[in-house]
């Protein structure tokens, strides 16, 4: 195996674009290097993205904000622009893990882990979060929803990157939140998760919404009847109920150890209302 | 041997070592530079017993490769005391008998050493959240965390 810390972009798709055999990109290495020592990947080249400058910041532009791809989940949380702008996408990242992996996972790695239940997806996919993807033809910009395509799978290409995830700069009167139910208070891989983003209008009501399930699908769910159902209200008991039913409703989990599927279908819809409470009172609604 | 090189700080001393590009900064802690403080429990980021600063930031080093170790600066349970002089922290987890086996503590000592520079004068709930990275089988904790809130006291003075 062969260990590279390219000093550019441009040099990381360079050697992912040419390998030969399986290469791998490092950014925190908290999903990576379990896979390797367990003997469930034997990569041929590790491209370390670290020492790549841009991909190592978080930058505030006028339209958002651009969370580099190297950036671990602590950085994140450190950042008070970033917690105050979007709340709930922060405390996604910042679930992920221990304290000390918090210091090295990025937010970009839990979407191309491709896991299910991946605690920052949801919240990301809410947030209506792009991927900034470089490559050998190229960058893209896809929706962060479009990344993972199966658990383990992702629509990247041979040679491309995720480069940033960019979080849009939105109205005042947003908020957005993210719940998961663990069987623990703390260092769990949630068993059902929920994402809710959303803007008030000037008569206090719901004028837009976005609502995210992790671990009921093969992939997060952005489910439009969800946020339709409390789209024009403020969050009275028919619409709370109307979401909870339609999160019911989009899920369609497995049974395994950690949940069953009537379990994980009926938490998908208390969990959703709770998180979707939560933002609204962060948008400043009462 | 071949490998890599790697230059590092290592409890404020310049160390070099060469390493396989597939070992841990934790195998070479042990194994290369005779570092035995930080253990191996899970190998997987779950226990915290491997724990170790990089650059201020507290990490597992089972889930980092030893050539990140190229410049930066790490710190290492074997760098807490000053001389014979323990830090408090470790003073501390003797005193209210906070290890049994001993295997989790100098994992403890560092993730706490790390919670107690960001905060200096945390919460029982606090404590207990910061070190939940870590995990104990012996003591069931209560002991772990009444020494990091002493330690915490007589570090602020109090």
């Amino acid at each position: 195996m062969e260990y590279v810390l390219p000093a550019s972009l441009n040099d990381a798709i360079g050697l992912l674009a040419g390998a030969k055999g399986n290469a791998f990109v490092l950014a925190g290495g908290s999903d990576l290097l379990v896979r390797m020592k367990g003997d469930f990947i034997e990569p041929d080249l590790i491209v370390d993205i670290k020492g790549i400058g841009e991909l190592a910041q978080i930058v505030q532009t006028a339209d958002g904000f651009t969370v580099g791809s190297a950036v671990p989940c602590a950085v994140m949380g450190e950042n008070t622009a970033l917690r105050k702008a979007w709340p709930g996408v922060v405390e996604a990242a910042n679930l992920i893990g221990s304290k000390q992996v918090q210091g090295r996972c990025t937010i970009a790695g839990n979407l191309c882990n491709a896991s299910p239940a991946a605690d920052s997806v949801p919240a990301l996919v809410a947030a209506g979060a792009r991927a900034v993807i470089a490559g050998p033809s190229g960058k893209r910009t896809i929706a962060v929803e479009d990344v993972p395509t199966g658990p383990g799978k992702t629509s990247l290409a041979k040679g491309e990157i995720v480069e940033a995830i960019v979080l849009d700069k939105r109205p005042s009167n947003s908020g957005d939140a993210y719940l998961r139910f663990i069987p623990r208070t703390e260092m769990d891989i949630a068993v059902v998760s929920a994402g809710v983003n959303l803007t008030l209008g000037a008569d206090g009501a719901v004028a837009s919404a976005r609502v995210a399930l992790g671990a009921v699908a093969a992939t997060v769910l952005l489910v439009s009847e969800a946020a339709d159902a409390i789209v024009g209200t403020r969050l009275d008991d028919t619409a709370m109920e109307k979401l909870a039913q339609a999160c019911s409703a989009a899920a369609s989990p497995i049974d395994d150890k950690r949940g069953t599927v009537h379990f994980r279908k009926k938490v998908a819809g208390v969990l959703a209302t709770r998180a979707a409470r939560i933002a609204y009172e962060r948008a400043g609604g009462k | 041997m071949s490998g890599i090189a790697v230059s590092t700080t290592i409890n404020g001393d310049d160390v070099e070592f060469l390493c396989q590009a597939e070992e841990t900064l934790l195998e070479v802690l042990r194994d290369r530079l005779g570092l035995t403080g930080a253990k191996e429990g899970c190998g997987t980021g779950d226990c915290g017993a491997c724990s170790v600063l990089v650059d201020d930031r507290l990490v597992c080093s089972c889930l980092v490769l030893g050539a990140e170790a190229e410049g930066r600066n790490i710190e290492t349970i074997e760098g807490m005391a000053d001389g014979d002089k323990l830090h408090p922290l470790q003073r501390k987890f003797i005193e209210h008998a906070a290890l049994q086996c001993g295997i989790c503590t100098p994992g403890f000592l560092i993730a706490a050493k790390d919670l107690l520079a960001k905060n200096a004068d945390p919460t029982e709930e606090e404590v207990r959240f910061g070190l939940a990275g870590n995990l104990c089988r012996c003591t069931g904790y209560d002991k772990i965390v009444r020494a990091v809130l002493d330690a915490a006291s007589e570090m602020r003075g109090a």
